[in-house]
C-alpha cells in the first residue's frame, strides 16, 4: 500500500474541516469541524507510524494524547458556550463581535 | 497488497463524502451524525494500519464520548432542529471555499512530492507494546495529560456552574 | 615776491648755541604743569581760600620764573635744542611729541609767561563775585598750558594738537557767561571760524608730512633748505595752506570775524588771549616755518603779505566807528596782527616777532585798562564814559602810556617795532603797501586817541560811580606799563640787536636782511603818520567836542555805514555760507535721510514682514502644516479603514490567518 492515498485524504479531511470553520454560523458546528481537523491530523500520525515502522509506535501514542487532548478541548469548548449561551441566549457565532473596533 | 490498496481506496473516499456531509448539511443532527461517520471510519483506517489500539480509543472517546459532549451541547444551546437555512454563513462561502482548496492543493502538492515512493509496512502493533512504552518512556507526559483532563474537568464544572441566586433566570 | 639776492650775512654768535643743559631737559615741566594745575583746580579748589586761584598763580609763577631764566641763558649763550618722545608711529610716520627749548620758543615761554602772570593777578581781584570763578580760572590754567603745548612742539602733530587746544580753551572762556545767548554764539562763532581755517591747517600738514615723511619740524626746514625735489613740487600749496590755518587764529582778513564778537569774554580773558597769546599763534607758526617759506614757498609768501595789508588797513578802518570800548581794542589787535603778518609775508622775520613781542605787552596793557575802566563804570559803551582821568588816575596813565606805544612815538616800545616792519616793507621794494602801512599807522593813532579822549577826556555822560580799581588791578597795569616802555629797548638797529640774535638762535638757521641802521624813510613816515593821527582825533573828539547821540562830526555817511556793518562781511556770511548750509544743505540731509534712508531702512521692516506673512501662510500654514495635517489625517483615514479589519468575528481572523499562511507557503514552493 502506498502512503499517498491516505495523506492525501488526510489533507482533504483538513481542507474539509478549514472550510467547515470558515463557513459554519452555529458555535459547535465550529467546534465539530475543528474535532475534523484533529481527526485529520489523526490520520497523518497513524500514516507515518506505520510507514516509518517505528519500533516505539511514537505516531500512535501522540495520537492518543491528540483524542484525549481533543476530549478535554471539547469538555471546556462546550462549557464556554453553554456560558455565551446564557448571557446571549445565542449561539449565532456572528453574534459574538464585541472585540470589534 | 492489491485488495487492500482497494479498500482503502474506498475507506477514504467515504471518509471524504461524509466529512462533506458534516460541514455542508443545514440539520445540526445530521452533522453530528455524520462526524460520528466520519470517526467510525477514521477508526476503520487506523485497523487497516495495524493501529488497532488507536481505533478502539477512537471510538470508544471520540465516539462514545465526545459525540455525546456536541449533542448535549446542540440541545443546550437550542440549536433549531432540523433543516435550517441559516447554518452557513453566505458571505464567507466563496472565500472559504478557495482558502481549503489552496491549502488543500498545497498540502497534497507537498504530500506527493516527499513521500512519493513510501509504503506502508503493516505489522502486527501489540497493545502490551504500545501500554509499556506508554507507560515506561511517555510516562510524564501520560501524567501531565491526566493532569489536564482534570483541569478540563474542574474547569468545565466550574464553567458551566451556576449560582443558585440565579438559577430562575437562567433556567436551561 | 622776496628777492633771494637779499643780504644773508649772518651776524657772529647766531650759529653758537648751546642745548640748554638740564634746564632745557626740564622744560617740560612747564608744558605739562598747567594741565595738572588744571586738574587740581578743579577738584580741589572750591575748598581754598582763594577758590583756586592761588593754584593758578602758583604754577604761572613758576612758568614766568622758568621761562625768564631760559631767556637769559639764552642771551648769554644760546640755547637751541629739541627733545622728541616717540610714542608709537602709523605706518611709516612716528608720532612725537615732546619739546623744543630754542630762541622762538623761549621768546614765546617768556610772553606767555609774564602776561599770563599779570593777567592771572589781575583776574584774582576782577573776577571776584562772578560767577564760576574756579572754573573759569581751571580754563585759564589749561589755555596758558595750550598755548605751551603749542609753541613747544616739535613736531607738526603736537602743533596741531596745541593748535585745537587753544581753540577749545578759547570757546570755553568767552563763552564764559553762557546764560546770555549772545556770549554762547560768540563762543560758537570762534570756534567755528577756527575751525574752518584749520581745515587748511590739517590738509597743509598732511601734504607737508606726506611730501617729506616726516612730522618733525626741524627736518622739513632742514629738507627746504636744502632743495629736496619731493617738497619743492607741493611748497606752495603747503604754505597757502598753512597760511589759511594762520588766518582762522591770526584773525586774517576774511575770517577775522570771530575776534570782536570775542569781547563777549571776561576782559581778562580778551587781555590773555585776543591780544598776546592765542592770536599771536598764527604769526608762531609762519615764523616756526619760516626757513621752509623763504626757502621753497616764496609765491606763498606773496599771498600771505597780501593778506596781511588788507587785514591791517580794514581792521583799523572799522575801529574807528567802534562805539564799545573792547571793540575797539579788539580790532586794533586785529591791525596790529596785519602788521606782523604782513610783515612775515616781507620776509622780515625779526621784525614780525618784534612787532609780536611788544604787542603783547602793550595790548594787554590796554585790555586789562579798558577792563579796569568798565569795572568802574559797569558798560562797555564809550557813549557814557568820559573825563575819567580825575577818578581813576592810575588807569588813565598807564592807558595813556599803551596808547601812545600802539600809536609808535618814540621812546616807546611800538616806535622801534612797528619801524622795522615799515623799514623792511620799504627794503622789499612794495610801495603801495609800504604806503598803506603807513596809513595804516595814522589810523591806528586816530582811533586809539579818539577811544582816550571819549573815554577819560570831558565830563562824564554815564550813571554810576567811577572810582579807581584797588592794587591788584592796577599793580599789573604798572608793571605791562613799564614792558611797554621799555620792550622796544632790545632790538634798535644799529646800537643794540640782542633781540634778533634771541629769536634767529635755531636749529634752522633764519636767513633775512637784518638792517644797518635806522631806515630814516620809513621812520618819518611812521612817525609823522602817528602823529597826524593823534592831533587830528584830539581836534575832533576834544575841541570840536564829543558826539552826542552817535552823531559823529566826521561822518561820511556811506563810508559810515559800511564800516558800522563791518563791510557786511557777516551779513555775507549769514546769508551765503550758514543759512544756506543751516537751512538748504541740512534740509537736503533731513529729506534724504528721511525719505530714502529711513524708508530704505523701513523698506527692509516691511519686506521682512511681507516675507514673513509669506512664509507663514504659504510654507508654516500651508506646507508644513498642511502637511504634517495632511499625514495625520492620511494616518487617521488609513486607520479609519483598517480598523474595520477588526471585526470581532473569529471567522474571519481565522480567514485572513489562514490566507496569510498560503501565501507564505506559496512563496516557499515557488520562490525557494
Amino acid at each position: 500500500m502506498s502512503v499517498q492515498p491516505f495523506l492525501i485524504a488526510a489533507a482533504g479531511l483538513f481542507s474539509i474541516g478549514i472550510y467547515g470553520i470558515l463557513v459554519r454560523r452555529n458555535v459547535v458546528m465550529v467546534l465539530l469541524s475543528i474535532e475534523l481537523i484533529l481527526n485529520a491530523v489523526n490520520i497523518n500520525f497513524v500514516v507515518f507510524n506505520a510507514m516509518l515502522g517505528d519500533v516505539l509506535l511514537q505516531g500512535q501514542i501522540f495520537t492518543i494524547f491528540i483524542i484525549t487532548i481533543a476530549a478535554a478541548e471539547v469538555g471546556i469548548g462546550l462549557a464556554i458556550v453553554l456560558m455565551l449561551f446564557r448571557n446571549r441566549k445565542t449561539a449565532n457565532i456572528d453574534e459574538f463581535d464585541l472585540l470589534k473596533w | 497488497m492489491e485488495a487492500l490498496d482497494i479498500i482503502s481506496y474506498f475507506l477514504l473516499l467515504g471518509l471524504l463524502l461524509v466529512s462533506v456531509k458534516v460541514v455542508t448539511t443545514s440539520n445540526v443532527i445530521h452533522a453530528a451524525i455524520s462526524l460520528v461517520f466520519t470517526l467510525a471510519i477514521t477508526a476503520a483506517t487506523f485497523l487497516l494500519l495495524s493501529a488497532q489500539f488507536v481505533a478502539l480509543v477512537i471510538v470508544l472517546v471520540y465516539i462514545g464520548a465526545v459525540i455525546v459532549l456536541f449533542l448535549f451541547g446542540i440541545m443546550i444551546t437550542r440549536a433549531p432542529l432540523g433543516q435550517n437555512a441559516e447554518l452557513d454563513n453566505d458571505n464567507n462561502k466563496s472565500f472559504a471555499l478557495v482558502v481549503s482548496l489552496s491549502i488543500f492543493v498545497i498540502f497534497s502538492y507537498v504530500m506527493f512530492n516527499t513521500f512519493d515512493t513510501q509504503i506502508i509496512v503493516t505489522t502486527g502493533t501489540s497493545t502490551e507494546l504500545l501500554g509499556e512504552i506508554l507507560l515506561s518512556r511517555f510516562v510524564f507526559p501520560f501524567e501531565v495529560v491526566s493532569f489536564v483532563l482534570l483541569a478540563a474537568l474542574i474547569g468545565g464544572i466550574t464553567l458551566a456552574r451556576q449560582d443558585n441566586a440565579l438559577v430562575d433566570e437562567n433556567q436551561i | 615776491m622776496v628777492n633771494s639776492n637779499l643780504i644773508t650775512f649772518l651776524a657772529e654768535g647766531k650759529l653758537t648755541y648751546t642745548d640748554g643743559g638740564a634746564f632745557a631737559e626740564y622744560t617740560w615741566l612747564i608744558v605739562v604743569l598747567p594741565f595738572i594745575a588744571a586738574l587740581l583746580i578743579t577738584f580741589f579748589g572750591k575748598y581754598l581760600p582763594l577758590k583756586g586761584a592761588e593754584i593758578a598763580l602758583a604754577t604761572i609763577g613758576f612758568i614766568f620764573a622758568f621761562s625768564s631764566y631760559l631767556l637769559y641763558l639764552n642771551v648769554t649763550e644760546g640755547v637751541a635744542s629739541e627733545f622728541f618722545i616717540n610714542v608709537g608711529s602709523i605706518g611709516s610716520f612716528d608720532l612725537e611729541f615732546g619739546w623744543v627749548v630754542d630762541g622762538l620758543s623761549i621768546m614765546m615761554y617768556f610772553v606767555v609767561g609774564t602776561v599770563a602772570s599779570l593777567v592771572f593777578i589781575y583776574a584774582t581781584n576782577y573776577m571776584q563775585g562772578e560767577v564760576r570763578y574756579t572754573f573759569f580760572f581751571t580754563s585759564l590754567t589749561l589755555f596758558a598750558g595750550s598755548m605751551l603745548v603749542l609753541v613747544s612742539s616739535p613736531t607738526l602733530l603736537q602743533l596741531l594738537i596745541g593748535w585745537e587746544l587753544v581753540g577749545v580753551c578759547s570757546y570755553l572762556l568767552i563763552g564764559h557767561y553762557w546764560e546770555k545767548k549772545e556770549n554762547s554764539s560768540a563762543a560758537m562763532k570762534a570756534f567755528i571760524t577756527n575751525k574752518i581755517a584749520d581745515v587748511g591747517l590739517m590738509i597743509g600738514i598732511i601734504v607737508l608730512a606726506l611730501s617729506t615723511g616726516t612730522m618733525r619740524i626741524s627736518e622739513i626746514l632742514y629738507q627746504s633748505t636744502h632743495d629736496y625735489e619731493s617738497l619743492k613740487s607741493v611748497a606752495y600749496l603747503a604754505g597757502v595752506l598753512l597760511f589759511i590755518g594762520a588766518m582762522g587764529k591770526s584773525a586774517q582778513f576774511p575770517l577775522h570775524v570771530w575776534l570782536p564778537d570775542a569781547m563777549a569774554g571776561p576782559t581778562p580773558v580778551s587781555a590773555l588771549m585776543h591780544a598776546a597769546t592765542m592770536v599771536t599763534a598764527g604769526v608762531y607758526l609762519l615764523a616756526r616755518m619760516f626757513p621752509f617759506y623763504e626757502g621753497m614757498a616764496s609765491e606763498a609768501l606773496d599771498v600771505v603779505l597780501l593778506f596781511g595789508v588788507i587785514t591791517l588797513f580794514a581792521a583799523g578802518m572799522i575801529a574807528i566807528v567802534q562805539d564799545d570800548l573792547k571793540k575797539v581794542l579788539a580790532y586794533s589787535t586785529v591791525s596790529q596782527l596785519g602788521y606782523m603778518v604782513a610783515a612775515i609775508g616781507s620776509g622780515a622775520y625779526t621784525a614780525a616777532l618784534f612787532h609780536l613781542w611788544t604787542h603783547a605787552f602793550f595790548k594787554a596793557l590796554l585790555f586789562l585798562g579798558a577792563g579796569s575802566v568798565i569795572h568802574a563804570v559797569h558798560t562797555n559803551s564809550m557813549k557814557e564814559m568820559g573825563g575819567l582821568r580825575k577818578e581813576m588816575p592810575r588807569t588813565y596813565t598807564t592807558f595813556i602810556l599803551g596808547t601812545i606805544a600802539l600809536a609808535g612815538l618814540p621812546p616807546l616800545a611800538g616806535f622801534f617795532s612797528k619801524d622795522e616792519i615799515l623799514a623792511s616793507l620799504n627794503h622789499g621794494g612794495y610801495s603801495t603797501y609800504f604806503a598803506i602801512a603807513v596809513a595804516g599807522a595814522f589810523i591806528t593813532a586816530f582811533y586809539m586817541t579818539r577811544a582816550v579822549v571819549l573815554t577819560f577826556f570831558g565830563e562824564y555822560r554815564g550813571n554810576g560811580h567811577p572810582h579807581e580799581s584797588d592794587s591788584m588791578m592796577t599793580t599789573p597795569l604798572i608793571v605791562l606799563a613799564g614792558f611797554a616802555v621799555t620792550a622796544g629797548w632790545v632790538n634798535i638797529p644799529g646800537i643794540y640787536t640782542g633781540f634778533t640774535d634771541w629769536v634767529t638762535t635755531r636749529k634752522n638757521p633764519i636767513v633775512e636782511y637784518h638792517p644797518e641802521s635806522f631806515d630814516y624813510f620809513a621812520l618819518t613816515s611812521g612817525l609823522l603818520a602817528g602823529l597826524a593821527g593823534i592831533g587830528l582825533a584830539y581836534y575832533v573828539y576834544q575841541i570840536l567836542g564829543r558826539p552826542e547821540d552817535g552823531d559823529e562830526k566826521i561822518k561820511v555817511e556811506p563810508i559810515w555805514n559800511l564800516l558800522e556793518n563791518k563791510y557786511y562781511l557777516d551779513d555775507f556770511y549769514f546769508k551765503y555760507i550758514i543759512n544756506p548750509t543751516k537751512s538748504t544743505l541740512a534740509n537736503t540731509i533731513d529729506r534724504f535721510n528721511t525719505n530714502i534712508l529711513d524708508k530704505a531702512v523701513n523698506l527692509f521692516g516691511v519686506a521682512a514682514i511681507f516675507l514673513g506673512n509669506i512664509v507663514y501662510n504659504k510654507f508654516d500654514q500651508g506646507g508644513i502644516d498642511k502637511a504634517l495635517n495632511i499625514s495625520s489625517s492620511s494616518t487617521d483615514a488609513l486607520g479609519a479603514r483598517v480598523k474595520l479589519l477588526q471585526t470581532g468575528k473569529a471567522q474571519q481572523y481565522i480567514m485572513y490567518f489562514l490566507s496569510g499562511v498560503i501565501v507564505i507557503s506559496l512563496l516557499i514552493l515557488l520562490v525557494l
